[in-house]
């Protein structure tokens, strides 16, 4: 890692004051002077150092800012994550348990135990992908203001079924997989304290709008919460990740389905797959296929099959395809 | 390096004594934000810390030790380097192999990944910290009778997990000690050994 200055400030103002650029901007080798980047548990901004990918002239520890570490549940206006959140403290939650079971799901399969005990929901959120080659300092690609994308000629065993013209790369979140199935909106504060409510669906950018981002960040604006509708009765969902080991690892494959349910029939679901898109993708073919239907073995086949409807695997990727199959139907049965 | 024991550290761990020294230490790396006070009246600026090294107060084992650290320096590195607490070992220095496991506030974490500046104001335990004297903790113990270490790489960073395992549950169940290590890599091969360990020395916690 290259030498930085550190500031913690206690007040959001201020942070926003210090900091003057995304980890993005830089990434694509573009000089700002004094580059000041926002920085919470820092597993992926660091990394990102230690590889050489950015070289910030000054990291705005955002961890002394108050008020967003805390984890709030209503019936009635649901679930709200201070974006300082650590994953640990989500997978412990015993209400994100009982009432949003795929989140929890996710959250304990994300990574190791120590990291969770360091990775903020909010940097959860906004890391980068897990490309090799975007991660090779030797690789100057298409994310990083190069003008060529090794990946689609190149190893791309870990990279989309869906989506893969520009940029393959999957975002590596896969606790977004269940928080988009459950609707779930980022709050974002810019200067002046100015509130934005974003689906996090739409908080996600696709490569066809910006290839070297992936998401609407901009420059001083911080995650501050992450809110999630209250459960509607009869709300049930499952989440299940694929990964080459057990013990921990990124997704190959992964995917949530959550689903109100009216005694054992669907009245409405969203089925999302993680790992297979740039963005977390909603398999909405296999959704229309649940709606209004009981679940049985058979129709929990015809849905995995809908969810891989139109995927465009590479070279090397192929194996996902019946991946992402296997463990929708495996969501799909779990929801009774 | 300086350890002294009654000393407390700074309670957010930047107490204007330290921040005031820091200034004399190390003024031509020091960029204080100056903006805030230019005109009317506006909140202090956070004062900005490096690139060079600053003093810093942790808080290890127990005991307080001042010393310097540069911001971008990592607590693995200031341990090992600074206190002489070698027994933390750094290995993959990306979070990936647990080999470095400290327990800051009692939570493991990965100490290559942890930037010292940080951790100012919490409890750190290290691998030092977990016998009581000469006296070895159950798990160490029961770590040398089932032979759970080979190259012993991977051992601090294993037995932190481990007995941060047996501070929350003291009957865990061979899955939850399966989890509590699953970010542990050993190249060696040593789970089967490890898991049989950590449920001997809950046996003997009793």
């Amino acid at each position: 890692m290259k030498k930085f200055t550190w500031v913690q400030p206690d007040n959001i103002d201020e942070a926003q004051r210090q900091i003057n650029a995304v980890t993005a901007t830089i990434a694509t080798g573009k000089t700002i002077q004094g580059a000041a980047v926002i920085k919470a548990g820092g597993v992926d901004l660091l990394d990102l150092m230690k590889e050489n990918i950015i070289a910030p002239a000054k990291i705005v520890s955002i961890n002394a800012l108050p008020g967003l570490g805390k984890i709030g549940f209503d019936e009635k206006s649901g679930l709200r994550i201070g974006a300082l959140v650590k994953l640990s403290d989500l997978e412990e939650n015993a209400e994100i348990k009982k009432h949003y079971a795929a989140l929890h799901e996710s959250v304990s399969h994300a990574a190791t135990p120590q990291i969770r005990n360091m990775a903020t929901l909010g940097g959860n959120l906004a890391q980068r992908p897990r490309c090799w080659y975007f991660r090779s300092e030797d690789h100057k690609c298409l994310k990083k203001g190069g003008t060529k994308c090794f990946a689609q000629e190149g190893q791309n065993q870990i990279h989309g079924i869906f989506n893969t013209e520009i940029c393959p790369c999957v975002h590596s979140s896969s606790v977004s997989t269940a928080l988009v199935a459950f609707g779930a909106q980022v709050e974002i504060t810019g200067a002046k304290g100015k509130l934005r409510n974003v689906p996090l669906a739409e908080f996600f950018v696709s490569p066809q709008v910006d290839v070297t981002r992936e998401n609407i960040l901009e420059r001083g604006e911080i995650i501050t919460a992450l809110t999630v509708p209250a459960p509607p009765k009869g709300q049930k969902s499952w989440y299940i990740k694929q990964a080459a080991k057990e013990s921990y690892d990124w997704a190959l494959a992964d995917a949530a389905v959550v689903a109100q349910m009216s005694g054992d029939t669907i009245k409405d679901v969203k089925i999302v797959l993680g790992a297979a898109a740039p963005t977390p993708y909603r398999a909405t073919a296999a959704e229309q296929l649940l709606r209004g239907q009981k679940v049985s073995e058979k129709l929990a086949v015809q849905v995995g099959t809908a969810a891989v409807e139109g995927a465009t695997p590479l070279a090397h990727n192929a194996y996902k395809v019946p991946m992402f199959k296997a463990i929708v139907k495996e969501c799909v049965l779990n929801l009774v | 390096m300086k350890k002294e024991e009654n000393k407390p550290a700074g309670k957010k761990g930047f107490s204007r004594r330290n921040f005031l020294r820091g200034t004399g230490l190390t003024a031509a790396g020091m960029v204080v934000g100056t903006k805030g006070f230019a005109g009317e009246f506006a909140p202090a600026a956070a004062p900005v810390y490096g690139p060079d090294e600053v003093p810093v107060t942790l808080s290890v084992n127990d005991g307080s030790y001042q010393t310097l650290a540069r911001p971008d320096e990592v607590l693995v590195d200031t341990l090992r380097e600074r206190l002489d607490l070698t027994g933390t070992k750094l290995v993959c220095g990306r979070g990936a192999c647990s080999a470095c496991t400290v327990m800051v506030d009692d939570k493991p974490v990965c100490s290559c990944l942890t930037l010292t500046m940080e951790v100012q104001d919490k409890k750190i335990t290290t691998i030092e910290g977990v016998a009581d004297g000469d006296e070895l903790h159950p798990i160490q113990q029961a770590f040398i009778d089932e032979d759970a270490s080979m190259c012993g790489f991977c051992t601090p960073g294993m037995i932190m997990s481990c007995k941060s395992l047996l501070d929350r549950n003291s009957n865990p169940s061979l899955d939850e000690v399966k989890k509590a290590v699953r970010g542990n890599l050993c190249r060696c091969g040593t789970y089967p050994h490890v898991f049989k360990a950590t449920l001997k020395a809950a046996e003997r916690m009793g």
